[in-house]
């Protein structure tokens, strides 16, 4: 055997070992029931703000504070709050991906990743609506 | 039915041009392909003289398609989809070709790249020009199916870049774009659709005018040795890695600069908030370069020992296939939900896959030597694929087969190799252990980011970890001790066998320079990354020391081992800037900092153990703010038509008073899907650091002030409400030391010392007064305010001397004033980065000069 085929087997194993290490490390996505069910450890959801719920963001009296509803898509809710600024576009977002762990009855965030309605293909009504405003504002 | 006021003709134009692209590189294939295989030199030259026709042919259909684009972008022909999507009318002139790249564009970009290089390789390679020409025609092919958006038995083939707005079914059911005679699309349709959609606002940055050509340039490079590769199986020839040294050269300068362009752009536009996130979008790019890089060195070890050639072609064909691969992930849409990226998604996933599954059968599949085993790898490509339309990880086996027939075809043809064991003592040996290391790193690395991949394979649900970024770099960190010293050591070795001597003699010097800085920047303290515990820093210092071990032995090699001829020093100035980019990243990532703690006492935010988020700080316009090292003021905000920019002035202050600079962060309105307004950051450059600012929110405030004093009455010690909390009067203070500040000479004061404490419990003070000049008998009223409460309070008057009754008046405003959330970030030594990858692309090209084949005119001279 030569030299070269046994740091081979070396880094193969390496390799190995970093990909399971790092299986540990994944988080998973989760609904909101099944979050729930997981307290304290960190969980992906995929949800929708509740827009009838009101948000909660007043750089006035805390710039690092957001509260918000938010929906599954099997319609349970859960009140997020994010230690940080509001993500530009959260309002109109279609979709938002949140990252962070259940505490009791609310979910504490720590990153969000915000789907903005340009993806034209999730929603084709999408583009028309975005087209009627600039031609209703442009009437005005 | 005909339309008032389109222009149909470069629509036409350049649909025709894109069909025209796709015959003619079909043409250019098969001529090339036959030139290759004939043996006879008339009917070789012929075959390549029709191939070369196609080719010229292509490459002028692909530049009559950007020009129609660019003409429907520049004159704002709203009518064609892809202007309406991806332009306006306010766009300045130099962002149109932004516009280009949003889109389908980028496609062209690509095929324009392979045109031009094409067009170099039929000049300069000589023998391997119908071999490698033929790949480049096939994927040529391959890639303008992308831009027909024709439909073949009912699927739609690629996305034509010259659709119509009114034929995409955006303009049905609206009724302002409805004829009320007829029910249907109005003929004057585009006196109402004046406008478009707009450029996504984070492209609209000088970076991306650049950093697309740049990067697909790269993109476009990694073909060439790819199509060496196959050249040198089908000819059962391998002297084709002599020629392919110079183009690997080339696509790790092409592809290096281009990845670090949209690394430039990340950290210049701040939307990852530093040059590198391990975004996948930026992972698929960088896989491709690591392994090109590796296959370069086993391509070397080759030219110069023998050793090695299998791992050549292995990681050349990879690396393309590689290239493809990270296309297929950030256009398909697939990645959704773990990158910030914003491409347009559109509906090619399959098309997608199919051109990266194609291209990994390619080479085994033309090399194979004969029509029995060619027909055998075309039915598993064809089981394989159609099996994957109900069982979607027959992808993954169709491409390992592919893969598993490559090395076939290699045993098949005989690809040498020597089965002498290479010298521990050898150059060969620690440069092929530096290939695999590089392997050994894209691959974890792009391992990782097709999470998404195996979720939609397997059906799983596996989401990224909590802390994206140092799931890699706790990986990565070792790569980089690894690489920092084998970077150091490797060129101090000769090929074949050193003397141990002569290694020694030459090595401890370097060696002893780097730990001398490295231990001094590591003494220094000023790397002080605990966050991730002292396993990670330790790692962290180590890497360090190699990575100045890489650049001092790599600057030394230059005198130690070439005795300063620097023309012939090409490998060793790309190996420093290497090792200096990894110093640049170590420092610069370590120590990044937010400066914008919020010490303002307004927020009441809730701390948690490993986290203190309050990142963010609240600007009232007019008014200092404290930030640490710093008080910054929100001075005016002044707007931009042409840019259509909102800029804010923050004028920070030092408190040493030695440092004081005014900063301009913007934010950009743009009406594309409705988006709000996204923020710019501006920075202010240092020798040794940046800081960075940028707006997190804003409010433009009430601009006038309707709301009115409320009187109260109290005395010393009382307490009264206001809406959202309660203020205590403590004492009336005459002449108070806090108070002097506000009154002129010959004046008195009195003060009323009065604590706001608010619903959440924070508490302020307040010390609204007045001063009173008994000489002239004039009397001024001092209010005070407490921002964070948009509370102001004023003296008014004494209301009862007898009860010593004050009355004081209460003025509540929600946002009184124009209100920015600001956050600012220091970055130190970024400029290490920028000027590493300078230096090290500077090596590339010098290596690429260094190995050019003598010119007969004898106008470069090869040394």
């Amino acid at each position: 055997m030569k030299k070269i085929h046994i740091v081979l087997l070396v880094f193969i194993a390496l390799s190995i070992a970093v990909l399971i290490s790092f299986m540990g490390n994944l988080s998973t996505y989760e609904t909101i029931a099944s979050a729930k069910q997981k307290q304290g450890k960190f969980v992906t959801l995929s949800v929708k703000m509740d827009k009838s719920q009101p948000m909660v963001y007043d750089p006035v009296k805390n710039p690092n504070y957001l509260a918000f509803t938010a929906l599954d898509t099997l319609g349970n809710a859960v009140q997020v709050v994010y230690h940080n600024s509001k993500p530009t576009d959260m309002e109109k977002s279609e979709r938002i991906v949140i990252g962070g762990t259940m505490a009791g009855d609310h979910f504490e965030c720590k990153n969000i990743l915000v789907r903005c309605p340009s993806k034209y293909k999730d929603d084709p009504n999408a583009a028309k609506r975005n087209l009627y405003d600039q031609t209703s504002s442009s009437q005005n | 039915m005909k339309y008032i006021g389109e222009h149909l003709l470069p629509g036409q134009l350049g649909h025709f041009a894109a069909v025209l692209s796709l015959v003619a590189s079909l043409v250019a294939t098969i001529a090339f392909f036959k030139s290759n295989k004939s043996n006879i030199t008339a009917e070789k030259l012929s075959w390549l003289r029709l191939a070369r026709a196609a080719f010229i042919t292509e490459t002028v259909a692909v530049i009559t398609i950007i020009a129609c684009v660019y003409y429907i972008l520049a004159n704002h022909l709203f009518e064609y989809n892809y202007a309406w999507e991806h332009s306006d009318k306010t766009l300045q002139a130099k962002y149109i070709f932004a516009c280009l790249w949003e889109g389908q564009g980028s496609f062209l970009l690509w095929i324009f790249w392979h045109c031009i290089l094409g067009i170099v390789l039929m000049a300069t390679a000589k023998k391997w020009e119908a071999g490698v020409l033929t790949v480049i025609s096939f994927v040529q092919f391959c890639l303008a199916t992308m831009l027909i958006g024709i439909y073949f038995f009912g699927v739609k083939v690629g996305m034509d870049p010259f659709i119509l707005v009114r034929t995409e079914g955006l303009l049905d059911n609206a009724p302002i774009f409805t004829d009320m005679v007829t029910g249907k699309l109005r003929a004057d349709y585009l006196t109402v659709l004046t406008d478009g959609s707009g450029l996504n606002a984070l492209l609209q940055n000088y970076w991306m005018v650049i950093h697309p050509p740049v990067l697909f340039l790269g993109f476009a490079s990694t073909l060439i040795p790819f199509a060496f590769a196959y050249a040198g199986l089908q000819n059962n020839d391998h002297s084709w890695t002599k020629a392919a040294i110079p183009w690997a050269c080339f696509s790790g300068a092409a592809l290096g600069t281009g990845v670090m362009m949209g690394a430039a752009w990340a950290y210049e536009s701040l939307s990852f908030g530093g040059y590198w996130a391990w975004d996948p979008v930026e992972n698929a790019s960088l896989v491709p370069w690591l392994v090109m890089v590796a296959g370069l060195h086993t391509n070397l070890i080759y030219k110069s020992t023998g050793y090695a050639l299998k791992s050549t072609y292995i990681f050349y064909v990879l690396s393309f296939i590689l290239i493809l691969y990270s296309t297929f992930l950030t256009r398909s849409g697939i990645l959704g939900e773990t990158s910030v990226h914003a491409f347009t998604e559109q509906d090619m996933n399959l098309q997608l896959y199919l051109l990266v599954n194609v291209c990994f059968w390619l080479v085994p599949f033309l090399a194979a030597s004969d029509v029995k085993t060619k027909l055998q790898y075309a039915a598993i490509f064809v089981v394989t694929n159609v099996l994957s339309f109900y069982f979607p990880f027959f992808t993954l086996i169709s491409c390992a087969a592919a893969f598993v027939y490559l090395l076939v075809v290699m045993n098949k043809k005989a690809v040498p190799s020597i089965q002498k064991e290479e010298s521990t003592y050898s150059r060969e040996f620690w440069m092929f252990i530096g290939s695999l290391v590089l392997f050994l790193a894209s691959f974890i690395i792009i391992a990782k980011t097709s999470v998404p991949v195996y979720n939609k394979l397997f059906g799983t649900k596996i989401a990224p970890p909590e802390d994206v970024p140092f799931s890699y770099n706790q990986i990565q960190v070792f790569i980089a001790i690894i690489l920092g010293i084998l970077t150091a050591v490797t060129q101090y070795f000769k090929y074949k066998d050193t003397p141990k001597d002569y290694f020694g003699k030459k090595i401890w010097l370097p060696t002893v320079i780097a730990v001398v800085i490295s231990l001094a920047i590591s003494l220094s303290g000023s790397m002080n990354y605990q966050q991730h515990g002292t396993g990670f820093m330790v790692a962290i210092h180590l890497a360090l020391f190699a990575a100045i071990y890489g650049v001092v032995a790599n600057v030394g090699y230059v005198w130690i081992g070439m005795k300063g001829k620097l023309k012939m020093a090409g490998a060793s100035v790309a190996h420093a800037g290497f090792a200096l980019l990894l110093v640049g990243i170590l420092i610069s990532s370590a120590k990044k900092e937010v400066l914008s703690w919020n010490t303002t006492g307004i927020t009441v935010f809730e701390r948690t153990k490993d986290q203190d988020p309050a990142e963010n700080i609240t600007l009232f316009k007019g008014i200092k703010t404290d930030m640490g090292k710093y008080d910054v003021t929100y001075t005016r905000d002044t707007t931009n038509n042409e840019d259509r920019k909102k800029y804010f002035e923050l004028k920070f202050e030092a408190k040493d008073g030695k440092d004081n600079f005014t900063l301009y962060p913007d934010i950009m309105k743009i009406n594309k899907g409705r988006q709000e307004p996204s923020a710019n950051p501006d920075k202010k450059h240092y020798w040794n650091k940046d800081i960075f600012a940028y707006a997190t929110t804003w409010s433009e405030g009430t601009p006038t002030d309707t709301t009115s004093f409320k009187p109260m009455q109290l005395k010393e010690g009382d307490t009264v409400f206001y809406s959202s909390g309660l203020l205590v009067l403590n004492k009336v203070e005459v002449n108070a030391p806090e108070f002097q500040t506000k009154v002129l000479p010959g004046e008195t004061s009195m003060a009323l010392n009065i604590s706001v404490i608010s619903k959440e419990g924070g508490r302020y003070q307040a010390r609204p007064g007045i001063v009173i000049n008994q000489a002239l008998g004039t009397i001024r009223n001092i209010p005070d305010t407490v921002m964070a409460q948009s509370l102001v309070l004023q003296f008014n008057k004494v209301a009862d001397e007898k009860k010593r009754l004050l009355e004081i008046g209460v003025k509540e405003n929600k946002n009184m004033n124009p209100l920015m959330t600001l956050k600012v970030y220091q970055f130190p030594f970024i400029s290490l980065v920028w000027i590493a990858v300078v230096i090290m692309v500077a090596g590339f090209i010098m290596s690429i000069v260094q190995r050019l084949p003598p010119s007969p005119k004898g106008g470069l001279k090869a040394s």
